[in-house]
Parts: C-alpha cells; sequence; structure tokens
C-alpha cells in the first residue's frame, strides 16, 4: 500500500488532533480496561443477564419443573399457557415449558460445540497459513475461499440427508446427530476464523515483540503458541461468540426443514416446525420456542458486539 | 497600519475522551497580518494542528468543541458562524493544505475534478470551464504536461506531485488566507524545499498570507516573517523571525533553537545535537503553573506557584515566563 | 479464478457424495416407481464400479454436457425441473436484495456519519434485531399477523394462476411481499451494519478533510466523497453474503411455499432424489461464483486504482 508508513520515517510523526492521545493518567490492567469498555455497553451488560438466566433455565430447570415432557395428556391438546402449563401445550397434549428446557439444552450445547469445532479449525488453518507464508499460505488461503464460496445450507441438508442415517447407527440417535450437526455446522463455518488469525499473525509478526523474541532464538512452534496466539485472542473470542449464535440459528434451521435432530426429541426448530400446521388454533406452540431463539441468539450477537468494544476496540463491524 | 486579517483570541479547543477532557488548546491568542507568513511551531501535541483546523471549523464536534474564546476573520467571530457561511468562507477566502499528501486526495476522482471541485462551486463554473481552470492552476504550481494529466488519478502522481495538487487545490479560488499544516513533513528532503519555494512563489503571485504550521526551525527561519511558539496547548512567545532567532526569551524556544542540527563552525566541536528532555505533560489534568516547568532547566518553586502570561519584552515580542 | 473455483466445488460436492454411507442408488431397487431397467442404465451410465476419479470425470464431463439426469421423482430431466424452478428463486432473490439495499445505504450512511446518536443507536439495535430473527420465525409471524389473523395476504404462493394482464401481475405482487419483506428485512439488518462500518471508516479519512475544507457543503461531502468511497468495499461484502442469502432463500421458499429451487431441494432430500439434490447444490454453487465474478467487475469499475495493478 502507497502511503502506508512515510509519516514513521520522519523523526516527529503526525500530530494527532482529533483526541490527542497524552494520557499520561492511571495505568490500568488490559482486564480491568476490557471490563470497563464492556460496561459501557448497556445492552451487551442487559444481554449478558438475559443469557445468564437462559443458561440457568435450561441446566437447573428440570430440577424445578418436574413435568415430564414426554407425557401425553389427550384431554390438554393445544392449551394456551395456563398455570399447569405455563408454556401451553402441544398437539399431543404435552408439555412445552418441559420441551423448551430439554430444547434449549440441545440448541445452546450445539452452539457451543460447533463454535469450538469452527474456532479448532479456522485457528489452526488461519495459524499455519499466517506462520508458514509462500506456497503453503497460499494454498490453505485458495481452500479457504473456496469454502466461503460454497453455498452453505444446500450442502449442510445434503451432508446431514446422506450422513444421518450411519451417524445414528453408529452413535445413537441422539448422539449420532449431535455429533453430525455440530461437525458439519463447524466445519463450513471457520473460514472468517482462519481469516482473522491468519490477518493478525501477519500483522503481528513485523510487530518489534515479535522480532525480539525471534531474535532471541524461540522457536517457531514456540513463537505460535507463546506469542502469537494470545495475542490474536481478542479478535478470535469475538468472532467465537457471534459463531455460537450463526450455529444456534443454522442448527434451528435444520431441525425446521426436517433434516436435524428425529422428531421425537424435541429442539426449538423442531417446535416451530410442529406448530407451523396449528398457527391459527395455537400461536403460542410457534410463538414461544422462536422467541427463545430470537432471544438467545440476539443476547449472544449483542454479547459479541460488548466483547468487540472490550476487546478489539480498533474494529467496528 | 497592517491589516490584521485573522484575529485568534483565547481561544480554547477541547476535546472529550474516554480518559478526561483533553484540553488541546487552552487559551491560545495569535494573528496573521495580510500578507505574511505566519509560523506557528512546536511539538506534536502542542496544539497546533488543532489551532489550525479550528479557524476552518475542520474539528469533529464531538468530540471537539469550543470551550472559550473567538476566531475573528476579517473582524467578525466565525465561531457562531452557521455551517453555510462557513463553506462561504471556506476555499474562497481561508484554504488549507494538509501533513499527508498521499492520503488528501480522493481516490476515485480524478485530479482535474478534485481542482474544479471548489470552482465549480463557488464561482458556478461548468463543468468544462473548471477543468480547464484546474490544467491552469496545475500549469502554475508546475506539474507537467497539465492538458493530459487532469484526467488522471491520485495514485498516478508521486508525494510531491500529489501535494503540488493539493496545493492547486487550495489557491483555486484566491484565498486571502493559506494555512499549511505541516506541508512537507512527509515529502523527500530534496523535495521540500521545492513545496516551500512554490508556497512562496504563489504566496508573491496572490498576496495571500500563509500560515505555516511546522515543528522545523530550519523552515521557519527560512520562510517565516513573524513566529509564535506553542506548547501544551499555548503559547510560550510570539516575535519576528529575525528578533526571534536572535534574542530568544523563552526556554523552550531557546532549546527549540539549540536542537536545529548546524553545519556552520561551531558544531566542529562535536559537542551532541542538543535536545530538550521529556515529554509534553498530558493536557487532561495539566501541570499548575508553567506548563513547561518539569522539563526546564530554570524551573523555581515561582513557576510551579503561578501560571505566567504573555507579556511584551520588546518591539512586538512576547513570552510567557517569569524569568 | 472461474474455472479452478467451480472445479474445486464440483469436487467437494462429489467428494461428499462418494464418501456417503451405502449406495446412492442403491435404494432405488427397492422403489417400485423406478423400473429395473432404468436403474441398471443409470449403474452403467455412472460407472458405479469404476474408481472414483473416473466416475468423477464421466460425472463432471455430463454436467457439463447438460446432462444431469433425471429426476427419480417425477421423472423430468433435472436440467428442465432446474429450469422451471429458477425464476422463480431469482425473482425473490432479487427482489429482497433490492429491498435490502434501498433499506440498508440511507440508513446505514445516515447512522455513520452521526455516529453515537440516537438514530446511530437506535438503527444499530434494530439492525442486531433484524439479523438474530431466524426468517423462519419472521415469516411465521408475518403469516401468523397478516394471513391469519388480519386476513390480508395470501400465505400460500400460487404459480399457475388463472388469471391474466393486470390482475395477474397484482396477484403475484401480493404474494410476494411477505417473502420478499422477510428475506430483505433480513439482509438489509446485516448490510446496514456493513454500511455504516465503511462510511465510519471513510469518514475520518484525510480526503474528506480536504473535500471539506473546499467549503462544498456538507451534502455534497457525504455524496461525493464519503458514500461513493464507502460503497466499494460493501459489493465485495455482499457478495461474499450470496451464500448466506441462498440459506434465507431456500428458508423462505420452503415457508410459503414457493415453487422455486429451494423447495425443490428440501422435498429432493426428503424423497432421496439424488440427481436433482446434486444438480441444485451445483447450481447454487455457480450462482455464488458468478455473482462473485459480478462483483469483482463492480469493484473494478467503481476504484479506478485497481485497473493499474
Amino acid at each position: 500500500m502507497p502511503g502506508s508508513t512515510p509519516a514513521s520515517l520522519i523523526a516527529e510523526g503526525p500530530e494527532v488532533f482529533r483526541a490527542p492521545e497524552l494520557v499520561a493518567g492511571p495505568r490500568l490492567s488490559l482486564r480491568r480496561q476490557a471490563w470497563r469498555r464492556f460496561r459501557k455497553h448497556t445492552l451487551a451488560v442487559a444481554s449478558l443477564f438475559i443469557l445468564g438466566f437462559l443458561v440457568l433455565g435450561v441446566v437447573v430447570g428440570p430440577l424445578l419443573w418436574r413435568v415430564p415432557m414426554g407425557a401425553i395428556d389427550l384431554s390438554a391438546m393445544l392449551q394456551g399457557p395456563l398455570l399447569d402449563h405455563p408454556f401451553g401445550t402441544n398437539g399431543l397434549g404435552q408439555d412445552l415449558l418441559a420441551r423448551m428446557i430439554f430444547g434449549g439444552r440441545i440448541s445452546l450445547a450445539v452452539g457451543v460445540a460447533a463454535m469450538a469445532v469452527a474456532v479448532g479449525i479456522g485457528v489452526a488453518v488461519g495459524a499455519i497459513a499466517g506462520m508458514a507464508s509462500g506456497r503453503v499460505d497460499a494454498a490453505l488461503m485458495w481452500l479457504t475461499d473456496l469454502f466461503l464460496a460454497l453455498p452453505q445450507l444446500p450442502l449442510l441438508l445434503l451432508l446431514m440427508y446422506l450422513f444421518r442415517g450411519a451417524l445414528r447407527a453408529a452413535f445413537g440417535d441422539e448422539g449420532g446427530i449431535f455429533l453430525l450437526i455440530v461437525v458439519v455446522i463447524g466445519g463450513l463455518r471457520w473460514m472468517s476464523l482462519a481469516r482473522l488469525v491468519r490477518a493478525q499473525f501477519l500483522s503481528l509478526r513485523e510487530k518489534e515483540f515479535i522480532e525480539a523474541a525471534r531474535a532471541l532464538g524461540a522457536s517457531r512452534a514456540r513463537l505460535m503458541l507463546r506469542h502469537l496466539l494470545p495475542n490474536a485472542l481478542g479478535p478470535v473470542i469475538v468472532a467465537g461468540t457471534i459463531e455460537v449464535a450463526n450455529a444456534i440459528i443454522i442448527e434451528s434451521t435444520l431441525s425446521f426443514l426436517g433434516l436435524g435432530f428425529p422428531p421425537d426429541v424435541p429442539t426449538w426448530g423442531h417446535m416451530l416446525y410442529d406448530a407451523q400446521q396449528y398457527l391459527d388454533s395455537a400461536p403460542h406452540w410457534a410463538l414461544i420456542p422462536g422467541a427463545a431463539i430470537f432471544l438467545s441468539v440476539l443476547s449472544i450477537n449483542f454479547i459479541g458486539d460488548g466483547l468487540r468494544d472490550a476487546l478489539d476496540p480498533r474494529r467496528v463491524i | 497600519m497592517t491589516e490584521r486579517l485573522l484575529d485568534i483570541r483565547d481561544l480554547r479547543t477541547w476535546f472529550n475522551t474516554d480518559d478526561g477532557m483533553v484540553r488541546a488548546v487552552d487559551g491560545v491568542s495569535l494573528h496573521v497580518n495580510r500578507g505574511e507568513t505566519l509560523a506557528v511551531v512546536g511539538e506534536s501535541g502542542s496544539g497546533k494542528t488543532v489551532t489550525a483546523r479550528s479557524v476552518l471549523k475542520l474539528i469533529d464536534m464531538p468530540p471537539g468543541r469550543f470551550a472559550g474564546g473567538e476566531i475573528l476573520w476579517r473582524g467578525r467571530d466565525l465561531i457562531p458562524a452557521s455551517n453555510s457561511e462557513i463553506d462561504k468562507i471556506r476555499a474562497r477566502e481561508i484554504a488549507m493544505i494538509f501533513q499527508e499528501p498521499m492520503t488528501a486526495l480522493n481516490p476515485v476522482y480524478t485530479v482535474g475534478d478534485q481542482i474544479a471541485e471548489p470552482l465549480r462551486a463557488h464561482e458556478n463554473l461548468s463543468r468544462r470551464a473548471a477543468l480547464a481552470r484546474a490544467a491552469e492552476l496545475m500549469r502554475l504550481v508546475q506539474i507537467p504536461d497539465p492538458e493530459r494529466r487532469v484526467r488522471d488519478y491520485p495514485h498516478q502522481f508521486s508525494g510531491g506531485m500529489r501535494q503540488r495538487v493539493v496545493i492547486a487545490i487550495a489557491i483555486a479560488c484566491g484565498p486571502q488566507l493559506l494555512i499549511a499544516d505541516e506541508p512537507t513533513t512527509a515529502l523527500d528532503v530534496t523535495i521540500q524545499a521545492q513545496i516551500l519555494d512554490l508556497l512562496n512563489d504563489m504566496k508573491a503571485r496572490f498576496g495571500m498570507a500563509i500560515m505555516l504550521i511546522t515543528h522545523a526551525m530550519g523552515v521557519v527561519a527560512e520562510n517565516a516573517d513573524r513566529v509564535v511558539v506553542m506548547y501544551a496547548g499555548k503559547v510560550v512567545e510570539a516575535a519576528p523571525v529575525e528578533e526571534l532567532f536572535a534574542n530568544p526569551r523563552h526556554p523552550y524556544t531557546q532549546g527549540l533553537i539549540r536542537a536545529i542540527p548546524r553545519v556552520d563552525a561551531k558544531a566542529q566541536h562535536r559537542t551532541r545535537l542538543a535536545q530538550i528532555p521529556g515529554t509534553v505533560p498530558s493536557l487532561i489534568n495539566p501541570p499548575a503553573g508553567c506548563r513547561f516547568a518539569a522539563r526546564c532547566t530554570f524551573a523555581t518553586d515561582a513557576c510551579v506557584a503561578a501560571e505566567p502570561v504573555l507579556k511584551p519584552v520588546g518591539p512586538d515580542h512576547t513570552v510567557a515566563c517569569i524569568l | 479464478m472461474l474455472i479452478p473455483s467451480l472445479l474445486g466445488i464440483s469436487v467437494i460436492i462429489y467428494t461428499i457424495l462418494a464418501l456417503a454411507p451405502g449406495d446412492p442408488f442403491g435404494q432405488l431397487l427397492t422403489n417400485p416407481n423406478v423400473p429395473a431397467a432404468v436403474v441398471a442404465s443409470l449403474r452403467a451410465k455412472f460407472g458405479l464400479d469404476d474408481p472414483i476419479w473416473l466416475r468423477y470425470l464421466h460425472w463432471l464431463v455430463a454436467m457439463l454436457h447438460g446432462d444431469w439426469g433425471f429426476s427419480f421423482a417425477s421423472r423430468i430431466n433435472v436440467s428442465t425441473l432446474i429450469l422451471e424452478r429458477l425464476p422463480v428463486s431469482l425473482a425473490i432473490l432479487g427482489a429482497a436484495e433490492l429491498l435490502a439495499i434501498l433499506i440498508a445505504i440511507p440508513v446505514g450512511v445516515l447512522a455513520g456519519t452521526r455516529p453515537y446518536s440516537i438514530f446511530d443507536k437506535i438503527a444499530n439495535t434494530l439492525a442486531f434485531v433484524g439479523f438474530s430473527l431466524p426468517t423462519f420465525f419472521t415469516g411465521l409471524v408475518l403469516i401468523l399477523i397478516f394471513s391469519i389473523r388480519l386476513n390480508w395476504l395470501p400465505f400460500v404462493f400460487q404459480s399457475n394462476m388463472s388469471s391474466t394482464g393486470l390482475t395477474w401481475l397484482w396477484q403475484n405482487i401480493l404474494q410476494s411481499i411477505m417473502p420478499v419483506t422477510v428475506l430483505g428485512l433480513f439482509q438489509g439488518a446485516a448490510l446496514v451494519r456493513y454500511v455504516r462500518a465503511s462510511v465510519l471508516d471513510v469518514v475520518r479519512l484525510d480526503y474528506v478533510t480536504t473535500a471539506r475544507a473546499k467549503g462544498i457543503g456538507e451534502r455534497k461531502v457525504i455524496m461525493r466523497h464519503i458514500v461513493r468511497n464507502a460503497l466499494i468495499p460493501v459489493v465485495t461484502l455482499v457478495a461474499v453474503q450470496l451464500p448466506v442469502v441462498f440459506g434465507g432463500a431456500i428458508i423462505t421458499e420452503q415457508i410459503f411455499r414457493i415453487p422455486g429451487m429451494g423447495s425443490l431441494l428440501i422435498s429432493s432430500i426428503l424423497s432421496d432424489d439424488t440427481p436433482v439434490v446434486m444438480a441444485i447444490t451445483f447450481v447454487y454453487a455457480v450462482l455464488v461464483i458468478v455473482f462473485n465474478l459480478i462483483a469483482d467487475l463492480l469493484y473494478a469499475w467503481l476504484d479506478p486504482r485497481i485497473a493499474y495493478r
């Protein structure tokens, strides 16, 4: 890029005029500074409480709400929210609150696990590309671009369709599908993370402290693990958080299209799928799981935004 | 009697930041006479650029704000003026050129269109007529082959040539005052002299005044009529250029002059180039008393006790120091 | 660039299919709707006993010749089937993208030029709400409100309407409102943030200050120097987002029963119609790459620096 360096070559750099950084004030620790910036994002803090409440609800919920989710009560079909069924019932008279709690466990678990897969692949590919440079870098980035151009949902559906049977046979109904969904979502969502990590590595590599570590004879692996990765952590945490929200949406989408968990497993997306036919008589059946998906995704996205303010203040998207 | 074109009185431009109010410009008074070159010198963070940008109201507000003072342009205060009134003054009466020629031009328009822009806005010229004038202006700032290059994009020009384009934009509407904010800092040494020569040439040709913002005392000595020295958001000394170099009164000015590299007899003693120890203080909670006291070799208790005010010490020479 | 990407994608799709457990055509043997002779000819045509790279080459050559096989479920040529569905999908997608751009550019520019103002905060919050709302949920809510409760709009999309002329047009507009809104708002919400961020990047650049110092008025500074430059990276972002948009379009088609490629894909998956599934996935991939190419050309046209690199 022309024009990116000349200023630094001159003894006195350009004068900062918008917000002169002549701060010699108290030096806060990095973590406390980050927390201070996060706290200023009101919606992120509120989202933290909402998400905390949701997580708490699905974790301890079954201890407090002991109605079995599978109990069929044909005398109480399609009931709206009432005292004995706070979220109402579905077409078989099953209690929706119990089913919501169970579905929430699946959605949140899939979200976190798929994020972990995506972050794992993305960081590995990005770090290798960023360290290796040259031909390896070019090849990995070509692969990344290729994956970015893949039509995600059609491919997801195709993978679910082709491998569902085999994995169910190998790992059982729920376990097999869980594994498949997590791997497939993670395997199609690592690309932006890889690019991010590579870009971080490339810019960090030129920094003085890395030069110093290299001059002191640090090995490549050590350089990567001890110096580069921790410094690239902030953006990765931000991207990872948002990836949880994406994975939750994708899982619900698959369930909604009938290609997620088997029909007897009540995920939020599958409840919406079942409720479609009863929109006129029992709108609560669709609205409650839909609102739950929306609320968890929204709060995770806001937390991600707050984390970006806190950890990666230069970026704006 | 010389006419004061620009008269800044007790200007305060402050910035609201996460860490508190930064008093970047904190009570600056200076003036520019018709046709003269006033140099404003100081280190990074002395407030010289903020002062310059305040004149044309090119400060982002928020976070910035005018906390006090007046900016009199030919007797009229610009601070309360409306945006459309300021727009009539920009380029037509006061123009500005910037430090970084590589980024000062919009990459997606031809240089011709960018030079033509103020002409079309202020003089209602057609595009064709404005482009013809743009080519003339490019010839005036000594860009070779202007008729052809008028259609080129900024990335096709070198840094020095881009700064000439920036100057052509600035002089397009014949302003009475040109504010040049470190116009040569980002350029190669050989180009620097050419650009300064060009500025002096334009000044002589159009009779404009120049407010030259710089940190280089050498540039000041060769180009300025009068000098204002700024430190930590305040004016510490003001004098005609010969007087200032012959008889610097403020320890900071003395330090700046000593820090000029010299090739003459004195330098053969192989003394190290003098430097001023320390850095500019925080402008969020500026120290009480004289802001330079912490770095001053002559500082006494009295310096910290009360803030020195500008007082006359000779004809047209003022200094803010109790010594 | 174009050809290697297409080849790479075709390899990935084919590999997925080849790695899939079981014989993709095996289940046809038990399907009474498909005559045994057809199965046999299919096996021969796809050379199921050849090594995988040979099978891939056969498949690729057949695809390039426009011979995409035929649907097991409807016994129509796959290419005919897709060509029938493609225009509807593209029309809905195009209208939604247009709606998204018409919302995102003005809102994003206003928010980006007044960062941290009330307007910016509201726009930003609504944008977050917009892309956190899954399309299948917004679709159902719209149906609930406008079709079931208010009975203003039809919720099942019909492609073969008996009416003609203006009535036909009007009915098509009516039945497209909800799907286009669902998809457009979702895409627009994401786009608003990109436009805002891009504007924020541009407003602090030096040439904007140069433009301001010209005294041409803030409106012209924004339109000529901020918006024009800020939209250049947005073009790429729109293209990069496209695979995600296709996902949203598939769901929308499914909810509103729009007879497009997306609903065809899902019904084909549910009925094990492998040739159709393969072909549609590949068509989506081709569309993504073609639109990326268009974005690259647009980018070069918008940014004069590109041509000289």
